[in-house]
Order: C-alpha cells, then structure tokens, then sequence
C-alpha cells in the first residue's frame, strides 16, 4: 500500500479551478517530485495536502486514512508535514524558539533533546545563532531553519514547496545536499521544484503539472532524458 | 504634610490606579496582538468581573480571594462567549476586521444593557456597593504616609497577574503558540497548532485579566455601576497607543503613564480636567508618535 495516495483532486479558488483532477502516489522512503511551470498548481497541490486549503473533489489517503477536508493542524499532527514556500519562518522568535515550535505537538521531551541537538549538529550555523531573532538570518539560513523545524516534527512524509527559491547558487547545492540527506535517513519527501533538473536528479519518480493536471509522469531518471521533457523544462 | 510626602502619597494612588489601567490595556493588546482586532467588548468584560465579584460576595458570602477567582474565571469565559458570537462567525466569513470592531462595540452595548436590566431586578437602581468589611479598611501608616489597605492589594495582585502573564506568554507552550499565531496563523497550523484554540484561550486571558481589573477597580470604590467599563474603555485604548499596539509592556508602560499624568492633573488643576488630559495625550501621541513609545513595526507585533 502506498503511503500517500492521491486520486483526482480537484481544488478551487473561488470561481478559478485550480486543480483539475491530481492523481499520484508515494511509497515509503521514496522521494518523488512535482515539476511544472509557474501557476501549474504544484503549491496548491501541497496546500490542499496540508489541510489549508479544502478539496472540491477527490480524495487523499496519507497511511491507510482519508484526510482530505481536515483541518491543517490535525493534518501536521498524522506527520505529514509542509515547509511551506518562502520559508515562513517565525521572524521574531529565536532560532531555537522556531525549533521548540516544531516540537510544539510532541510530548516526549526527551526525544525532543536529542532531536535539537542532532540538528544543531546537522546545522552548525543555527547552533551559533541559536538565541537569535530568526528574522535576521540569511536566506539559506532560513531555510535550514524552516526544514531542521520540520525536521522536529518527526515528519512520516516530509512536503518542500520551492525549498531552493530566491537561494544563492552555492546555497542551492546546499539544499539539494540536505534533501539527499533526509531521503537517506529513510524520510520520504514530496518535493515542488521549479529546479527541475536538481530535482529530477534527487527524486525517484516525478510528475509534470500542467495547469492543474498530471500530464507525464515516470521514474525520475527516465523523464531526464525525456526529449519533451528536456526542451520544455530542463533547456538544451 | 509637605510637599515631599504629598508627592509620594500621589504617587501611591497613581501606581495603584496605573495596575488597573495596565490589566485592562493588556487585554486590548493581548487580542490585538494575536487576532489583530481591536475587541471593543473589553470594556463591558471589565464591567463584568466587577458585576460576577459583587455578586459571589452578595449571593454566596464568598471571601474576596474567591470572588476574585470567580470574577476573573467568569469574565474569561464571557471572553470565550464573545469570541465565539461576536468575532469567530465574521472571520470565517472573511469580514473586514471593522465589522469585527462594530459587532465588539454592539456585544458591549447588549452586556451592559443586561447588566443594567439585572441591576434593576436585584437592587431596583443601577448602581450596589460592596458588603462592608470585604477588605481591610484600616489605613496603614508609614510615617506620615496614611494608605488604603486596598491600594496596596491592587498594587501587588495586579503585578502579580501581570509577572504571570509575561511568564506564560514568554516561557511556556502555550505562550509560543500565542507568539507564533501572532505572527502568522498559516504556518502556526502547519507546525500543528490550532489556532481557533489558541483564538479562544487569548480571549479567555484578556477577559480574566480585565475582569480582574474590575472588580478591583470596583472594590477601590467600594462601587459597582452597569457604566463603570466607559470610565475605563477611553483609558484602556490611549494605554495601548501610548504604549504601542499589541506591544505586551507597551500597554503595562502605557496604563501607568495615564494613571500618573490623570494623578497629577488632579493634583494640579483639579479632577474636571482629568478626561480632557487623557484624550490630549491620546492625540498627541498620535501626532507625534503613531506606533506608540515601545511600538514597533507592523511585522514585530506580540
């Protein structure tokens, strides 16, 4: 059985349908990716996973159960969790203040240690600004932040919407290496990329999005050398 | 007396009257701050912790330690109740935050409205005094320094309170969660916070610290009146401006400033100035100083 599966989802805005019928699924330690342009409906694919957005159609089965309609917070406490595009971390709490938020649902305080000192060890740069306002980090720093707090929440499926947006190129690389890191602790990961080629590399299967529809999808290393693939979202 | 002592004796009832100004103020920016609307019903809340105090103590025989607990638990809960009939249906419904402002102001109008309908039925006029003897009356004397036992009660039960709350909100789960719905409820629900929970515990806080206020308020009068919340809802908003919107120690700095400017225009012009001072300071600061003393910008709030 899959651990995430999704059957034609269908999501609006108003009176602009911005999914017209999703359908994909993700198995245990898998990392899979949704490419796609711009307004494709890869952000509000996660959204509407996440529970802040409500389905008009279909339906979203996360480890055997049907959450689609619940409410975000519940969503988050089943483990399946969003680092949510352009960060969103809590700018005028502390650094570890946002990594205790990450921890807010659990009660077992002594996991939570070993788990913040694991990422401070992971992340170095956090560990120094630890009693730092989060907003005065740096963009990538920021983005740590934000996945080291997923991280916390001891993610049973782990969802990243644009995590390599706005980064300086090194930056990028860094993310990518992280992402390769989580896939190898054995946390599956659904992640939205308009990088397509760094995600293509990183995912095991992947999905193409076109204005609210899947259109192609296939093992990640078949839609890399994919010619339509290449011309439409990788460039020559 | 001299001046010396006439100066500190001032400065006493200022302090003590600056405790109740600020619990009020920190209700206005507790909601303020979380839910980013102004919640006009505060001060009927205050009204009410008043109203619940006196009743427990008429009705019930209840000491003033109990009827303080039940004041402060009676007006959360009306808090809750407010929460949900007067903000939680126009949020859902995407309302413009000042429809959520008028239907707060309609909410305070129907409370003390009640009020005024229960005062008739219980004690056919609209105002009751406390039994006698509730609190000390005996003055103390320091020096030549004569005080009111119940000054002093408010002075160290309101910076008890308000040492609580710092803690809460600074240093525990919950507090976080508060912190964190301030900021931004989106991502607050990702981490699993829900934030309609977090929505009804800050109403309960604002309206148990207001209500607190109240009844001391009252017992420093020794009266209770269905209008006592009007005295304080203009003293309460020039507070939270003085001190700075949803800023926590901006409406505690905020509450003692008026108490202290009100004590003294008293002491210097006599008491029929008092309310034309509080509205010049409310306009001057946002003359000179819209984000208040310990304001901050918009992102910093809570």
């Amino acid at each position: 059985m899959a651990l995430l599966e999704v059957r034609d989802l269908h999501a609006a805005y108003g009176a602009i349908t911005a999914l017209r019928g999703v359908s994909f699924h993700v198995e245990p330690g898998q990392v899979v990716t949704l490419i796609g342009a711009n307004g494709a409906g890869k952000s509000t694919t996660l959204n509407t996973l996440s529970g802040l957005m409500k389905p008009t159609r279909g339906s979203i089965i996360f480890e055997g159960r049907h959450i689609e309609g619940w409410r975000a917070d519940r969503v988050a406490a089943l483990g399946l969790v969003q680092v949510p595009e352009g960060r969103q971390i809590i700018a005028p709490m502390t650094v570890y203040e946002n990594l205790l938020m990450g921890a807010y649902l659990r009660r077992d305080s002594a996991a939570v240690r070993t788990d913040l000192d694991r990422i401070f060890e992971r992340f170095p740069r956090l560990y120094d600004r630890r009693d730092q306002k989060a907003g005065t980090l740096s963009g990538g720093e920021q983005q740590m932040l934000a996945v080291g707090r997923a991280l916390m929440m001891r993610p049973r499926l782990l969802m990243l919407d644009e995590p390599s947006l706005g980064l300086a190129p090194l930056m990028v690389n860094e993310v990518f290496r992280i992402i390769a890191d989580i896939k190898a602790q054995g946390i599956p990961i659904v992640l939205v990329e308009q990088n397509a080629r760094k995600a293509l590399q990183v995912a095991d299967h992947a999905y193409v999005l076109e204005r609210g529809a899947i259109t192609v999808h296939g093992p990640a290393g078949e839609l890399r050398n994919d010619a339509s693939i290449i011309s439409a979202y990788l460039g020559h | 007396m001299d001046s010396g002592q006439q100066f500190l004796q001032q400065l006493i009832n200022a302090l003590s009257l600056g405790t109740i100004y600020s619990l009020f103020a920190l209700g206005y920016a507790l909601v303020f701050s979380v839910l980013g609307v102004l919640n006009l019903a505060h001060s009927a809340i205050f009204t009410a912790g008043a109203v619940i105090g006196l009743l427990l103590m008429r009705y019930v025989n209840a000491s003033a330690p109990v009827a303080f607990l039940g004041a402060m638990i009676g007006a959360g809960l009306l808090g809750i109740i407010l929460e949900w009939i007067a903000f939680r249906p126009l949020r859902k419904r995407g309302a413009p935050r000042i429809s959520q402002l008028i239907s707060s102001i309609g909410a305070a109008i129907l409370i003390v409205n009640g009020f005024q309908l229960l005062f008739q039925s219980l004690f056919g006029r609209t105002e009751e005094y406390f039994p006698r003897g509730i609190v000390a009356e005996q003055p103390i004397l320091i020096g030549s320094l004569s005080i009111q036992p119940i000054r002093l009660i408010i002075l160290v039960v309101s910076l008890a309170l308000m040492l609580l709350l710092q803690f809460l909100v600074r240093r525990t789960k919950v507090g976080m969660a508060m912190r964190s719905v301030a900021f931004n409820q989106r991502t607050s629900s990702l981490l699993g916070v829900n934030v309609n929970w977090v929505f009804m515990l800050t109403f309960f806080l604002a309206g148990a610290l207001g209500g607190a206020g109240g009844l001391l308020y009252g017992l420093s009068f020794s009266r209770v009146t269905p209008f006592m919340g009007q005295d304080i809802a203009l003293i309460g908003l020039t507070a939270i401006v003085l001190g700075g919107m949803g800023s926590i120690q901006g409406a505690v700095l905020g509450g003692f400033l008026v108490a202290i400017f009100q004590t003294f225009s008293i002491a210097l012009g006599g008491s029929s100035y008092r309310d034309a001072f509080v509205f010049i300071i409310l306009f001057l600061i946002l003359l000179v100083r819209p984000q208040g003393l310990l304001g901050q910008p918009e992102q910093n709030r809570a």
